[in-house]
This record gives C-alpha cells, structure tokens and sequence, in this order.
C-alpha cells in the first residue's frame, strides 16, 4: 500500500483523496460490518481511479452546496488545480481561452484530457510535458454550457487581483459602516447639558423674580444635594452597570470572538478563500459525522508535498506580525517528519496540537452533517465569513439562543427530501395553502431533547 | 380476567403498615435539612446554615464562572485510518467466548473504543440475541483488575524473558508430560494449536474442564447414542416442554439460543391462539422455573426419582414411588402431555448425574424426540468438559507426575470442588503457566503468568454447533502488555507462524479464497450452505436397567438439604468481577452484590421465626436491609449467610448462588461480595454434584445487610396502584373469551367515552396534534422471561451509573430499566410474571405537570424529555410518577461535577468503592459518548435511547426516504433494551407509520393489548401484551 501512495504522490499529488491509505493496516484492521456501515468505501475505488474518485467526489458535494454559475462550477471543479491569474499545479487560466486554437478543442481537452492528448494535438501534449506529465482529471460530466459558464467567469476575473499589501491594519480591519451612534450620544449629551445649563438659569431667574418681588425664596439646594438629582442618578447608574453586568455574565460561558493562536499560522484566506479549496477536501468528517474534523497531517501533505513555499501576498497576524508563509510550511514538514527532497514517510508523521476554536458544552448535541447534508446550511452561516479570515476566530456567539433562533428561521428541505413525507398534515397544509413552508420548529426543532440528552 | 391478585412484596400481600407507607413516600429518607420534631431553628441545619451554603454557593458559582475558560486542544490524527471518521461509530462482527459460552456479536466501535455489544443478526443460532453477560462483556475489557503484563513469580517480566525462560523449563521436563487445562474449547484452530504444541512435547494432553460442567449428559448420551456429545435442543419445535431442574432460560447450556426458540412457543396469535405447554419441576426457584406454565417442587435428591417417576408414567406405570401428592399429580400431568404430544415434545434435566440423564435420554427416546425435538445432526460445543479427567489430573499432580501444567480460561482452584487438593497438587508441578486475564485463584499459584487478550482484542474462530462457525476479530489495540495464548502456544512449538496467520490460513484454505475470508469476517459468521434437517440417533437403552437402579439407591436427603445454583448475572464466578451484573437484581430475589440462603416461607417460620402472613413479622423481615444469618454445615464444611424468604423454595431445600466469595486480587469490584461456597459440592461417582443431601442450618446472632430492589418503586393509591399495572390470565380463559382484556378495559373507560374517546374526553387538558414521528413501544409479556439482558444493554447504552450495595439499600438505584417481578397465588408455590418497566413516555404526563423549571417537558414526537442542565432537583416529577421509574442522582456517582467534593459523602454514608473503580479513566472509556454523563442533583430516566433515534432519523434523512422501524423487517434504529432481548418482547417504532412492527404489533394483538393504570390518564407510549398462562390449575370449566 505504501508504495501506492508514493506512486501517486509522484503523479498528481493535489487531489488526493483525504485518506491516504497507510494501510500496512490492512490485514489488521478488521472488516466493517456490512449490515450498518455505509461507509464509502475508498479503498476500491482507490486502485485505478484514485484522483478521478477524489474530484467527483468533492464536485458531488459541492454541486449540492452550491449554485450552478460559473464560479460555483469553476470553485467545485478547477479550484483546487487552478488560480485564475497565478500558476499552480495547473497553469494560470486567465485568457485561456486565447491560448487554445480553437473551442471545440478546448472542450474536448477539458472533458476528457487523456483522449484528447492520443490526437497528438502539440499545444495540447506540449502543456502536457510542461506540467511534468501531471494528469488532469476527468470531466466528462460538464456539459459545453458548463465549460462555458466557467469560461466566461474566467473573463470576468479582472487581471490582477489587489488585496493592498502594504497596511497590515487593513487585514481584519471591520468595514466601515455608516455608524452614527457617536454622534447621536454626542448629541444628546450636548443636549443634556443644554437642558441642564437652561434649567439652572430658569431656577436662578426665579428667584431673581422673587426677590423683585419680595417673595421669601428658599435657599435653593445645591445640585449635589438634591434628592432629585441624586436619584435621576442612581436610577442611570443601575440601569447602565446592570446592562453591563447581566450581559458581562451571560458573555463568561461564551467566546465570540475568540482567535487563539495557533500551533502553524493557517490562513484559511489564502486556502479556502483566494485558493479556492472546497471546506469539505479537508473537513470532510462534515458530511458524515457530528465533527466536521480537522484535517490529519497526511491531508496537508497531500498538497504541500508540491507545494513548498508561500508566494501569496504577505500574511499577518491578528496583532499585525507580519508571518513568513514558507516558514508555516516548514512548520508542517517538521510535525511530517518530511525533509524536502526525499520521499516522505508518513508514519513518521506526528499530529499537530491545534488549538480548539468552537467550544460547546459537554450537554449539547451538535451533529454537521445534519446542518450540511440535510439542512443544506453554509459553512458560512455559523462560522462566517472563514474565506477571508487567516487565523479561525469564532464568529457566532454560539449560544443557545442564538441556536434556537435559526431554528426558528430556518426552512427545511421539506419537499425534497423524501424523509419529511411522514408529514401528511404539513402536506396538505401546504397544498392548502395555510401554510407557506415548513421550519425547524415545526417539526420539533426547538424541543430540549433535539440537542440535549 | 382472572382475578388472582398480584403482589410484589409481603408487605404488599398483607397490606401491612410499612408497605403503606413505602406507597405513600417516594424517597424513603428525610432530607439532612429537615428537623425530626424540634422548631426550624433547632433543627440539625437551622436556618443560619442556609444561609451559609447560600452564600457559599453564590460565592463558588462566581468563583467558577469567573476562571478563566480553559484552552482546548483539537488533535487530528496524523495519518488517519482509512475506515475511521471521528464522530462515526463503526461496527464489526466478532464473537462473545466465555468458558465455551460463544454469542455471535456486532461490536459498537466509537472513536476506537469498543462501547456496545449487539447481537449477530446473521447467526442463525443466537439470531441477533444476547445475554446480561454478553451485555456486560464490553466492560470487562476496560477492567482495572485485568493483568497488564506477564509476570514470573509475581515480578514483571517481558514477553521475550518469559519465553527464553519457559523455553529453559519445558527443555528440561525430563519427559514429564505438559498439560493444557482449558475450559471448553470450540475453536478449530485453537485445538490445532493446542494439537500442535502437545505433538512438541509427547505424553502431553489437553485437559478440558468446566466450572459448571456436562459430564453428566456428556457420558449419558456416550451411554445411550455411543456419541460423547450434546445434541442440538429444539425447543421451538416442542409442544410440550418438560424440564427436570435445567435452566435453560438463564444458565443452561445455551440460553440465549434457547430463548429465540422458547419464545416462538409462547408467542401467541389471536386468531388462532395455541402455545407450548411448559412443566417445570425443581427445587430452588429458577428463571427457567419462573417462567414455566406449571411448576412443580422436589428435594435435590429427589432430582432421580422424579425423571424415573416421569418415565414409568409415560409408560403406564404410574408415579406411584412418589410420597409427595401434588409431585405425583404433576408427573403423572406432565407424562399425559408428553405421551399425548409425542413427536412435538422434549424433557431436558439439569442434573450432572449420568443415570438420570441416561433415564431422560429413555424418556425422550419414548416420546420419539429425537429429529424433532432433539437433533443429532448438530452437536453442541458449549460444554466439553469431563469431570473425571480433572479429577485424575488432580491426581497425577499430587502423585508428582505432572511436568508442566498450562492453564488457560479456567480457575480450579476457585471452582474445583476439592480446590484443595488442586492447589497442593499445584505446588508439585514444576512449571506451572496460567493465561487468565486476572489474578484469580489459580494464577496467583502459578509461577509464569502470561495474560491472555480480552476477546475485544482478540483474533479466533468457535464453532458453537458442529458446522456453524463464529470468527472473532480484534475491534481495539491490546490495552496492555498481553498476548493471545494462541500465539504463546505456536511460539513455543516453534511455529513461525503467528495466530493470525494461522487463523486465516486455515480459514483461507477452508472458504477457498481471501476474498471469501474477508467476507466471513464481515459477516462474522459461517454457515452451512442449507440448514440441516434434524436427524435422529440410534438408540442404546441397555443402560437404562441400570441407571434405574442406581437412582433408586441413591442416598436419601436428611432433614434438610442444599443445593447449589448459579445466578443468570454472575455464573459459576464469571460475572463476578463486572459491576454492572453485580449491581443487576437477580430476577428472583431482587437482590444485587451477594449471595444468600433462600428458604422457603414454611422454613422461614421453623428456622428463623418469620411468619410472612404475618403483617408485623413481614414487615419486618422486609422493610430492614439487615437479614438474620444462618450457619450452613456440611461435611466438616460451614458457611455463614444471610437468609432470604423466597416463595416458591422447596421446604426442606435451601439454596445458595455459587461465584461469590472471590480473592481480594481477583479485583475490587468483587472483593467483598458474598461468599465462597464451591466446597460444598462433591463427587457423585464420576461427576460433581452440585447438591449437598444432607446439611445443618444454624441460626446465628448475627444479621447482614442485603440490598434488595423488590420494595422499591411501591405505588398505591386511591387512583391505582402497582398491581394494576399487571395484567394476566389463562390460555382457557383467553380462548373463552379473547376479549377479555379489551372488554375491561373499554367497561372501567366507559365514563370518559369508552377506549376511543377516552383520550380526549378523560382530561380537562387541550388535545395536542402528533405530526409526523410519534414513538411508541410494546412488551409482550409472554415471551418476557425477566432474564435481564435489556437492564444492562441499557447500562451500557445510556451511561446508567453503578451506585454499589450501600446505595442500592438505600433505594438509589440508577436503572432506567427494571424488570418488576409479580407473585399471584399459593404463598409456598406461587406464579410469576415478569414485566420490565422503563420510563412510560406518557403523553399526559404527569411529571411534566409539577417541573417547576420545565426541565421534564413533551416532545412533539411523544417523548417525555428529560433535561439534565435545566434539572434543579426538587424530585417533585418522581413524586408524581405514578409507574417510579425516575431517578434521582444522590451522589456524584459519575464524577461528573465540577467540585470533586461531591463525591465526599461523608455527611450522609459513604460511597462504595466500585464507585470508585467506575471512574477510573480506564472505566470510563465503556461511556456512549453521545449520552450525557449526569452530575449530581439531577433527576434521569428512560429516554427510548433519544441519540439512537435521533441518529436512525438522520440516517433517513440523508438518504432522503421515509424512516424505517421494522416495516418488511428493515430498521434505521432499535433502541437498546429491544436489541439485546433474546426473546424479542420488545417492539419499538413509529406509531404513525401504519407499516411499522409497533403498528402491526398492537393491531395483531389489540385483544391483548393494555396500558398501565390506563385508568389515570396518563396516556403512557409504551403497551404491554398481557400475560397468558398455559396452566392447569384454574379449573377447566372455562372451556367447557
């Protein structure tokens, strides 16, 4: 089985699929048990079609995650391979389309490379030979409209990106909304004061007034004494160190916000966001298991076996460090036990210690696959937006309200999967029409023994 | 309706005062806060010290919520395995082998551990079913009392010291043979293995040996059919089932299997209802005997007498040798059936006498049984074992001719009847080798202990049944330093093969390919290609005369006499060391932790002056933990036990459990637990008997505290009570009148709209809707044998913590499952049901009604939600329980809390220290990971295993169809208790889908069908299938 892996480490390394199989194990790891399992099950697939498996498999899952325009397709399918206005495995795509003599060519190379190289097409083999013979997948299940949808994406990429390297602060930096709660605070303060400056004039005219007049006027009692005053005050004061303190003890248990450090500076900007890699190539447990999983060493290596040095724009830390990308990847190499220019043992592979982002409770049941597969949720919608954050903060407050209120919200996927059809009720309501869609309460999504038990 | 009245306790029989107020009071103990008669400052915690634990409380919880939060660590494997996802359980066929004990199992594999055991559904001998033990098993593996490495004279050693060390001593035996001394082996390349080392070392042997063991039957059916061997036993195919003393329902032989098939017997069809017919004839209660239609006591000694009775009577000669008149009038009952049901009919004997076991062999020979209800054409490998050959060896090691002894998975010197003399033998064998995986009695006496594997670990084969194969393979990394003995045995005969390799060539060359062998192991099991048709031997009877005989000169009992019994939990000592069984009632006595003397109610008056009609005498006798004990001598030997009454106890007999009494080293779960009483059985000519006929019992000074469950979970009140929850009555009755449940239950709901209305018209509450799932469960009593398997299946699901005896006396007991046991009838003789009861799920509920927190709450889909970190503890929702099936968490039995003084009961009594040995790190990986583990404070009990259901919805879910729950037999979930009965009595599923079993469970018996104090409007989701008895004793009129 090792020498499987070397194989196709030397070939296409990019895609592989995240289990490398260092099955040495495979005569001790037992069988699964038929009847319950539904695993996928790799290790046949692995043998011939290895890379194939691994990209139909990421486009399966995406393809449901996302909307069939051009981005989506060209994220789901040529992402990993391909940059748009940079080189990596595969050459820059932008004006790719000029590169290639004619369409028909360009379509018949992206669908099925392979047969298209037997023609002896020369632009086609000498890409080919340029690229060190590294194969590229096939994509026999994209229609000509799909191709061109990609293609007209492609052109749509304005020719060179410009994230503005040179302020770090930039990086993280809250957009500047039009936040007007300054000015309003200012405002009444000055109006306040205002208030307060008219009232002290009213009173002393008064009793200017008074004296005219021979009225007797009482001493009038300072500000500081004034039992009116003082309790305004007071009120104010409980009212505002109240707020403060209820919300200061509901924030303890929480951590919005939260951006550890971690063991390796991993940017996932610059691997899911500007390198476009699909949340599940890495975090695949997402579609099978409660953990969305962070990826073992043996998934980055599946990468950065090629890909050795960060050539990005520069990196920088929450605090404005500014972070040597290729130093990172050493980092990696070293939990590895890979030394560049051999081949890489992987059982010399140590695991990395990262730092634990998103806590729940013990008490809490959460489960991703049934967000992702069933609910069909973004990734983004509870962790943000993780394309354009280096290091993983904790976006949503994670609290319980916050849960039951997206529950509340949220639709389920009520006519199309099959499950919900035990509904009848629901069914006819909607056929009806008492009733528009169906959400996660109405099914019993907000009860305590959906997450709690 | 028959209207026997059913009762739980003795209180409960007289109505006594205790028994009135144990209904009355939920939590039995006043509160520590709580003044006896002095005014609320005098109390022993005044109002100054609420004040004080308010404040410190406020104080902590700021104190704690202010920490920092601690940082978290998210490691990822390095090369993660192709067939593991964290998060995903992964499942693997394997086998249960305990001393010859072997259950076809699905290993529960989350993150690694091995968490849960379930049933083989391919295995067409258990079908899916197990035992409380196998249950249990998973939890021996992660036991702190296992051997971790080998050792030589207690030192440790490595494995490499101990074979260039043994090689040394085996080298220089002088041609002093070597001797393996197993419990019984069913594995084919385990007696190659052992074959090929003994072919080594020439003049060796293989010793077979069993705690428990066969011999008898062994060297009967030698006798009888010219075959050393145990046929196959079809009980499914009995009409009429006659059992002389064997348990096969709990101990015997292979009651799991057993169970699948007596329960096809009992399973009864409304349009055409007809059951097996069960006659029970024994000495000490038994499940089996619980169990039966008719039961019938005798002495011990008597054991022969009854089956040479039983078989002059099937041939027309009557049952006259018998003094006792109600015996006599069962055999002669008895032989009528069995004669008038020959071909459809099997008597099986629990006795290890060959004689009686060749005059059962005659009897069954008579009532032409054989290819029909016995079948020769699968033999038995459960039990091997021939006493005679342990007892020569015994010999030959005290004569000193013994070389080596290699003892594997058995312990005579704990279970032999003379362990003595083993143990004196033992010390003149020079080398002396035990693969047990604790330090029992007989490892501690050997110089080189090499532990074995857990069989989680382990790599195997068995074959339980000639041609039916069970492979086992590993499902966890080997915790510690051991090694399969397999692979000891081939190293040592200089094999260079390992066991592995060894297993897999065998089966490799037997299947015909890798790829077959891979299949097996997926399937882990082997069958033959065609079931085969059950075939009869030929028939020796010329022993019979004789065995005749030699019963009849039998020494007669004496005054009184004891008999030795096994627990279904504990076994001859295998169950010992596991808390879950300890900690299960036995289903008769209710008692838990120990063994005891269980008399009779007739004896109980002479013996120990406890009259049970008496309500003063029961009251006391029952309410006290502490039980007056009794001396038992016999042969020089004594033992001192605590006395328990048992209804049903022959009056001269007394019984007590064996496997208790174990060595301190054996581990601390078992430390402590009642006492040995192996020295009492003896040698019966070739076989041990496990019977004593004649004994002294003593009654002593002293008394012992026993905890017992059977007064717990009292319930009356004007509105209902706990019998009420019963329902039970006669084949003829139902026959009569197959409506007669129906009938009672439509006449008491009659005010309220009769059973269609009564939902909606017997409450003043609002109707709520049940859209989509709504989960329900039914329990058919009838095939109910109260065995246990689904208490601790349920332990081992949902987390269930182990409290120990000290908590367990005082009514804190954790199960969310009990099985109630029901007495009706004759006080010295009386009927039994069973029924488990578990959390109602009632969708009127009314615990929910009195949570002041709403932490206890109605879920859309029926269930009673139960929420641990809403919980405050104000037990107010027990209180309101009206089936007592909530639990309150006492103590920080899990270690769950964040104060580790929680677990400091010094205040209120002391933990046990199994407790303890729970929370060890090593105990605590057999924890679901997807169950809450509870802290104190809080109230628990049955959530119909929530995660599984939640867990089988999402599988539907992703697949985009509707949920399954047993429709054409397809299930995206079982919840816990119904996988692991053996009977299947548990259905469970989805009410609203009109093609689930739970639907066609309750349509197809809606005749039977009946909720628990339905009366009250509860509403409960859970319906139970009342019992119907095959019995003689109501008259017979109801048919005429």
């Amino acid at each position: 089985m090792l020498s499987n892996v070397k194989k196709n480490l030397k070939g296409v390394v990019f895609c592989q699929i995240p289990v490398i199989l260092l099955s040495a194990h495979g005569n001790i790891f037992p069988q699964l048990h038929n009847s319950i399992v539904n695993m996928i099950h790799l290790k046949g697939i692995m043998g011939k079609l290895t890379i194939l498996a691994a990209f139909s498999f990421l486009m399966f899952f995406s393809n449901q995650s996302f909307s069939q325009d051009g981005k989506a397709l060209f994220q789901a399918n040529c992402a990993s391979c391909h940059a748009i206005n940079k080189q990596l495995t595969g050459p820059a795509l932008a004006g790719v389309e000029d590169r290639w003599s004619n369409k028909a060519n360009l379509y018949a190379w992206i669908k099925n490379n392979q047969a298209f190289l037997k023609t002896g097409d020369k632009y086609a083999n000498d890409l080919y030979n340029q690229y060190n013979k590294t194969a590229m997948n096939l994509f026999t299940n994209l229609e000509d409209k799909d191709i061109d949808a990609i293609l007209t994406y492609i052109k749509s990429v304005p020719a060179t990106p410009a994230p503005t390297p040179n302020d770090p602060n930039k990086v993280g930096q809250p957009a500047t909304d039009s936040d007007s709660t300054l000015l309003f605070g200012i405002l009444t303060l000055v109006l306040a004061i205002v208030a307060f400056v008219l009232l002290q004039v009213n009173a002393n005219l008064k009793k200017l007034a008074d004296d005219k007049e021979g009225v007797p006027s009482i001493e009038p009692v300072p500000v500081w004494r004034n039992k009116l005053y003082i309790m305004f005050a007071t009120l104010v004061l409980f009212t505002i160190g109240g707020y403060y303190t209820v919300m200061g003890a509901i924030g303890l248990g929480r951590s919005q916000n939260y951006e550890p450090t971690q063991p390796i500076f991993y940017s996932h900007k610059v691997h899911a966001g500007i390198n476009q890699i699909s949340c599940l190539y890495c975090h695949g447990g997402a579609q099978e298991s409660k953990h969305a999983n962070i990826p073992s060493v043996n998934v980055c290596m599946n990468c950065h076996l090629a890909i050795n040095e960060y050539k990005g724009d520069p990196l920088y830390t929450a605090e404005g460090g500014e972070v040597n990308g290729t130093n990172e990847i050493k980092k990696l190499y070293k939990y590895a036990g890979y030394e560049e220019g051999k081949s890489w043992d992987a059982t010399k592979a140590k695991p990395i210690e990262w730092t634990k982002v998103h806590n729940l409770p013990d008490h809490v049941y959460f489960n991703h696959s049934q967000h992702i597969m069933v609910g069909k949720v973004q990734c983004q919608t509870c962790h943000g937006e993780i394309t354009k954050m280096d290091e993983v903060k904790q976006f949503a407050e994670l609290s319980m309200g916050w849960c039951i209120n997206c529950h509340r919200e949220s639709k389920v996927q009520f006519a199309d999967n099959g499950f919900y059809s035990i509904y009848e009720k629901y069914h006819e309501d909607i056929k009806n029409g008492t009733m528009d869609s169906v959400t996660v309460e109405n099914i019993g999504g907000t009860e305590c023994q959906k997450c709690h038990y | 309706m028959s209207n026997n009245k059913h009762w739980q306790s003795f209180g409960e029989l007289n109505n006594s005062e205790a028994f009135q107020k144990a209904a009355k009071d939920e939590f039995h103990e006043d509160l520590p806060f709580v003044a006896d008669d002095k005014t609320f400052l005098e109390a022993v915690a005044p109002r100054r010290d609420f004040l004080k634990y308010l404040g410190f409380s406020t104080a902590a919880a700021a104190l704690a919520a202010s920490c920092e939060i601690p940082v978290k660590k998210a490691i990822p494997f390095a090369n993660k395995p192709e067939d593991i996802v964290p998060g995903v359980a992964n499942y693997y066929a394997t086998t249960y082998v305990q001393d010859g004990d072997t259950v076809s199992i699905v290993a529960k594999v989350r993150d690694g551990r091995p968490i849960k055991i379930e049933g083989n559904d391919l295995s067409p001998v258990t079908k899916g079913g197990t035992s409380a033990r196998v249950q249990a098993s998973v939890l021996d593996l992660y036991d702190n009392a296992r051997l971790r490495f080998p050792t030589i004279d207690n030192k440790e050693v490595t494995l490499e010291a101990v074979d260039k060390s043994l090689a040394q001593a085996l080298s220089g035996l002088g041609g002093a043979p070597v001797v393996i001394l197993t419990s019984t082996i069913n594995s084919p390349t385990t007696l190659e293995v052992i074959n090929q080392f003994i072919a080594k070392y020439p003049g060796s042997r293989h010793v077979q040996y069993d705690a428990v063991s066969y011999s008898g039957i062994l060297q009967a059916n030698e006798a009888s059919y010219g075959k050393r061997a145990i046929p196959s036993y079809r009980f499914d195919n009995a009409q009429v089932i006659v059992s002389i003393g064997a348990d096969f329902l709990g101990t015997w032989l292979s009651p799991v299997e057993f169970s699948k098939q007596y329960a096809k017997g009992k399973r009864i069809n409304e349009k055409n209802p007809s059951m097996s017919k069960h006659i029970h004839f024994e000495t000490v209660p038994s499940l089996t005997g619980s169990n039966a239609d008719d039961r019938y006591l005798h002495r011990p000694s008597e054991t022969g007498a009854v089956a040479v009775a039983l078989l002059n009577a099937i041939n027309g000669q009557g049952a006259s040798a018998i003094g006792d008149a109600k015996l006599k009038a069962g055999i002669e009952k008895a032989a009528k059936e069995l004669s008038t049901n020959k071909g459809a009919s099997l008597v099986v004997c629990g006795s290890n006498d060959v004689n009686v076991q060749i005059v059962v062999n005659t009897i069954n020979e008579a009532l032409q049984s054989g290819g029909k209800t016995i079948d020769w054409s699968v033999t038995a490998n459960y039990r091997q074992g021939i006493d005679s050959d342990l007892a020569k060896l015994v010999d030959d090691m005290n004569a000193g001719s013994i070389g080596a002894l290699l003892v594997h998975s058995a312990n005579p010197a704990y279970t032999w009847y003379n362990a003595d003399k083993f143990k004196s033998g033992l010390k003149n064998v020079k080398t002396s080798v035990c693969f047990n995986v604790r330090k029992d009695e007989t490892a501690q006496l050997c110089k080189y202990v090499i532990p074995d594997h857990h069989f989680l670990e382990s790599w195997g084969d068995a074959e339980p049944k000639s041609g039916y194969y069970s492979l086992i393979q590993p499902t966890i990394n080997p915790l510690f330093k051991t090694r399969q003995w397999q692979d000891s045995l081939l190293k040592w005969s200089g094999s260079s093969s390992d066991y592995l390799g060894y297993v897999k060539s065998y089966w490799v060359t037997k299947l015909g390919s890798e790829v077959a062998w891979d299949k097996a192991l997926q399937d882990g099991v082997i069958n033959p290609a065609s079931e085969p048709l059950p075939t009869a031997a030929s028939f020796n009877g010329a022993s019979n005369d004789g065995a005749v005989s030699a019963i009849a000169s039998l020494k007669k009992g004496g005054n009184y006499e004891l008999v030795l019994y096994q627990k279904i939990a504990i076994g001859a000592g295998q169950g010992a060391t596991n808390p879950w069984l300890q900690e299960m009632p036995d289903p008769i006595t209710k008692a838990t932790w120990d063994n005891y003397l269980v008399i009779s109610p007739k004896l109980a008056k002479t013996l120990v002056d406890i009259d049970l009609n008496n309500a003063g005498q029961s009251d006391s006798y029952e309410v006290h933990p502490d039980k007056k004990v009794v001396t038992v001598t016999a042969n020089g030997k004594s033992v001192s036990l605590p006395v328990l009454i048992i209804p049903g106890t022959q009056e001269n007999t007394v019984g007590i459990a064996i496997g208790y009494g174990r060595a301190k080293e054996v581990g601390r779960t078992s430390d402590g637990a009642g006492k040995n009483v192996f020295p009492f059985a003896g040698m019966n000519g070739n076989t041990v008997s496990f019977s004593v006929p004649d004994v002294t019992l003593t009654l002593t000074d002293e008394t012992y505290k026993v905890a017992i469950t059977q007064t717990h979970a009292t319930y009356d009140t004007p509105q209902g009570n706990r019998t009420e929850v019963m329902k039970e009555l006669t084949l003829a009755h139902y026959k009569k009148d197959p409506s007669e449940v129906r009938d009672e239950r439509e006449e008491e709901l009659k005010p309220w709209g009769g059973l269609e209305n009564f939902e909606k018209q017997g409450t003043i509450y609002p109707y709520f809707d049940k859209p989509g799932i709504h989960w329900g469960m039914s329990v058919d009593l009838n095939t109910c044998t109260g065995c246990g398997a689904c208490v601790v299946a349920c332990n081992a699901e949902n987390n269930v913590s182990v409290v120990g005896k000290g908590e367990v006396a005082r009514f804190h007991e954790m199960h969310w499952i009990r099985i109630d046991r029901y007495y009706s009838g004759d006080l010295d003789n009386p009927k039994v049901v069973f029924q488990p009861l578990m959390c109602q799920h009632c969708d009127n509920a009314p615990c929910e009604n009195v949570c002041p927190v709403a932490a206890t709450n109605h879920s859309s889909e029926g269930l009673n939600q139960m929420t641990y970190n809403r919980c405050i503890g104000t037990r107010y929702c027990a209180n309101n329980c009206p089936y007592k099936v909530r639990r309150f968490n006492w103590a920080d039995y899990t270690g769950a809390d964040s104060f580790p003084d929680n677990q400091d009961q010094t205040t209120v009594g002391k933990l046990d220290d199994v407790v303890h040995v729970m929370n060890e790190d090593l105990s605590r990986m057999v924890l679901n990971p997807d169950v809450t583990v509870r802290s104190r404070g809080v109230i628990e009990k049955c959530s119909f295993c929530v995660q599984r259901l939640q867990e089988g919805k999402l599988k539907a879910k992703k697949a985009s169809r509707p949920l399954k729950t047993g429709a054409d037999d397809e299930w995206d979930l079982k919840v816990a208790c119904q996988q692991a009965c053996p009977s299947d009595a548990i259905v469970f599923g989805n009410i609203n889908d009109s093609k689930s079993a739970i639907v066609k469970n309750r349509v197809d018996n809606h005749f039977r069908e009946f909720y628990s104090i339905e009366q009250v409007h509860t509403l409960p989701n859970v319906s139970y299938l009342a019992k119907v008895r095959n019995t003689y004793d109501e008259p017979a009129k109801a048919e005429g």
